[in-house]
């Protein structure tokens, strides 16, 4: 494996409500090679945005607690002074958010958006900036760039405005770029397109991408490598195919199963139920005491699962990792060969 | 954007009828016959009906409507029953007076309330903040007339600092004009940044929680930067909104710290036409305030589609 862009080690997040603390990360750990792509999936709750937030210092520093470790390039950021936490916002870390209807500022043409991203980073020259941000706009695939630069926000549609957001993302060439759920609110012909751009973008700079999501078929199409999160924590990571064909977590497992199936067919013609993970992740004010899951997992093998966390640790034994090196682990009690695994 | 201009003028015409109607009708019920009060006890009727005459009373209302509304269209407010002077030429006199005072008093308002409701949204809950807000519950409740007349006592009395009151022209002594400016415009100023410092806290803060904002930190611009062009530059609309409102609150005359002040302006006018029934007066300066709202409505309202591209094309 290349040398890996982003190390990140034991991240804990807490965040001060109103309800009590919050541990919304707890101790987290995975790398992004050069050019590699990991995709972080979990529902709604599960941490994974808060995670990347907090990797760039913007959660609000009043309420959120950060600690572990994360080096970009070597160097941590969660202990780098305010001042060299910009200058690595941008250069060091492009970021793309999920809604491209609310991350543009309605007020500002989207030139002007470029160019701040540009002129935040040395370059002074407005007349250069503006030239820079064509240029972006034109590798972005914004059709008539030179127009299309004096246009506000409300003038292009969801699409566009995520092109513009990846081109702000990538104007100064980012060693890693973090996609947050950065197609979920696009319609699904766009969805592609953004990903092919990504997907392009990415070969043609050797960047790493950290690529947020709860969608499994965007996963399927663009990771290298998976990282299932869940109340925090990580329950399962390893190659894409390890984790979607062979997962080893009962909440992979329940996730993969909720995908729906068009191709399979009951008897009487009629497509089955959708199959769901009973129950909702537990409050991260609130974490049960043994494993994450716990409390909805439907298989519950193991007397420790409700006392003791279990550890992440290779599936199968490391004989059966693959070749490559890229092991495949998950945290759980419940072992394949187990006969109350289902 | 010249058809909205136009659409917005048009509407501003269409309201400016129905004020005058409104105002016109209103005084006709108000009980006191002015030219008994104009002539004070001892007349003839002769001198009575031809004064009635004269000054159009005797006509149908209709009639009297039309006659002021067309001549009001010229410039012609007719005549002030007490004095005999024409009305436009009264009105116009204190408009200085009224123009300096609003817009001393807006400036005040807004360097108070623009650094300190920004303070307060960036650090909701601190110090700033707490002390912000009982300032400005403070600037709402207390009335404007006993914090006159406490800062006369103060600075012109003990102190002996500035004028307690009057007004001379700017052209005539600009350090004497300023003297007297100050006092009345600190009153009228905390009152309206007391209102507006609220606004301004609730829009920052708003906008700080939009998603460009985030966008704009993790573009890696200094906060200054993010601050000065991406949260104040859309809190504006806001803020444009309640200052206008604030300005055409001041300019319609604050009567009360006018009279204080003795200051020479339309809100003093208004209240010497009324207590002495000069309908004529009262009915221009009524017509003014009205005006002057409209056009700041519709500066307000260009205004925003300057600020905010999105508007203009509605």
């Amino acid at each position: 494996m290349s040398e890996p862009v982003l190390e990140v080690e034991d991240l804990r997040v807490d965040l001060r409500t109103p309800r009590g603390t919050a541990h919304v990360v707890n101790g987290l750990s995975y790398t992004v090679g050069r050019g590699e792509t990991v995709a972080v999936v979990g529902e709604s709750g599960s941490g994974k945005s808060v995670s990347v937030l907090a990797l760039l210092g913007l959660l609000p520093s009043r309420t959120a607690t950060v600690t572990g470790r994360a080096a970009l390039q070597g160097e941590d950021l969660l202990t780098m002074s305010k001042n060299r936490l910009r200058e690595v916002r941008g250069p060091g870390v492009g970021m793309v958010f999920q809604d491209p209807m609310t991350s543009l500022n309605p007020v500002l043409t989207i030139g002007r958006q470029l160019a701040e991203a540009v002129r935040a980073h040395g370059e002074s020259s407005k007349a250069a900036a503006r030239e820079r941000a064509v240029d972006l706009l034109r590798e972005v695939g914004l059709p008539d760039p030179d127009r299309a630069v004096d246009r506000y926000p409300h003038q292009l549609s969801g699409g566009m405005r995520q092109r513009v957001i990846i081109a702000i993302a990538l104007a100064n060439s980012p060693a890693l770029l973090i996609a947050d759920e950065a197609t979920t609110a696009l319609d699904v012909t766009v969805q592609a397109q953004i990903i092919e751009l990504v997907d392009r973008l990415q070969e043609d700079h050797g960047t790493g991408v950290v690529w947020i999501t709860h969608d499994l078929g965007v996963v399927a199409g663009i990771a290298d490598r998976v990282l299932v999160m869940y109340g925090g924590r990580c329950v399962e990571d390893g190659t894409v195919d390890d984790v979607l064909e062979r997962p080893a977590h009962p909440y992979t497992r329940g996730l993969l199963g909720a995908l729906p199936d068009l191709a399979e067919e009951t008897g009487d013609g009629e497509v089955p139920d959708l199959a769901t993970v009973p129950g909702v992740p537990p409050p991260p004010t609130d974490l049960p005491e043994g494993c994450v899951f716990w409390p909805r997992c439907p298989v519950r093998s193991d007397p420790r699962c409700e006392t003791e966390q279990p550890p992440l640790d290779l599936v199968g034994g490391p004989l059966l990792t693959k070749g490559d090196g890229l092991p495949h682990r998950a945290a759980t009690w419940c072992r394949e060969g187990d006969d109350r695994w289902t | 954007m010249g058809g909205y201009l136009l659409r917005r003028v048009g509407q501003a015409a269409v309201v400016l009828v129905g004020v005058s109607v409104v105002v016109f009708g209103l005084l006709q019920l108000v009980p006191g016959d002015p030219i008994r009060l104009a002539l004070g006890t001892r007349f003839s009727q002769e001198t009575y009906d031809a004064l009635l005459e004269r000054s159009g009373l005797d006509q149908p209302v209709l009639q009297q409507y039309v006659t002021w509304a067309g001549n009001a269209l010229t410039g012609d407010l007719g005549v002030s029953f007490r004095s005999g002077e024409p009305v436009t030429q009264l009105v116009l006199e204190r408009l200085p007076a009224t123009l300096t005072l609003a817009f001393a008093s807006i400036l005040v308002a807004l360097l108070i309330a623009v650094p300190l409701g920004t303070l307060s949204a960036l650090r909701p809950r601190s110090v700033v903040d707490r002390g912000a807000t009982v300032l400005s519950q403070f600037g709402i409740s207390v009335p404007d007339f006993w914090m006159a007349i406490v800062l006369i006592l103060i600075f012109a009395g003990t102190l002996g600092w500035l004028p307690s009151g009057g007004y001379v022209p700017l052209t005539e002594d600009p350090l004497g004009w300023l003297q007297r400016l100050i006092l009345p415009a600190i009153v009228t100023g905390v009152v309206s940044g007391s209102v507006i410092t609220r606004f301004v806290r609730s829009s920052v803060l708003e906008v700080l929680g939009q998603d460009h904002v985030r966008t704009a930190q993790a573009k890696g611009m200094a906060t200054r930067q993010v601050l000065g062009w991406h949260v104040l530059r859309n809190a504006l609309l806001p803020l444009v909104t309640v200052t206008g409102v604030q300005l055409a609150y001041l300019l319609s005359g604050v009567v009360v710290v006018e009279i204080v002040f003795a200051w020479p302006g339309l809100g003093q006018l208004a209240l010497q036409s009324v207590q002495a029934r000069d309908y004529p007066v009262l009915q221009g300066a009524v017509l003014l305030f009205a005006l002057v709202f409209l056009v700041i409505n519709l500066v307000v309202d260009l205004l925003y589609s300057v600020i905010d591209p999105r508007i203009a094309r509605r």
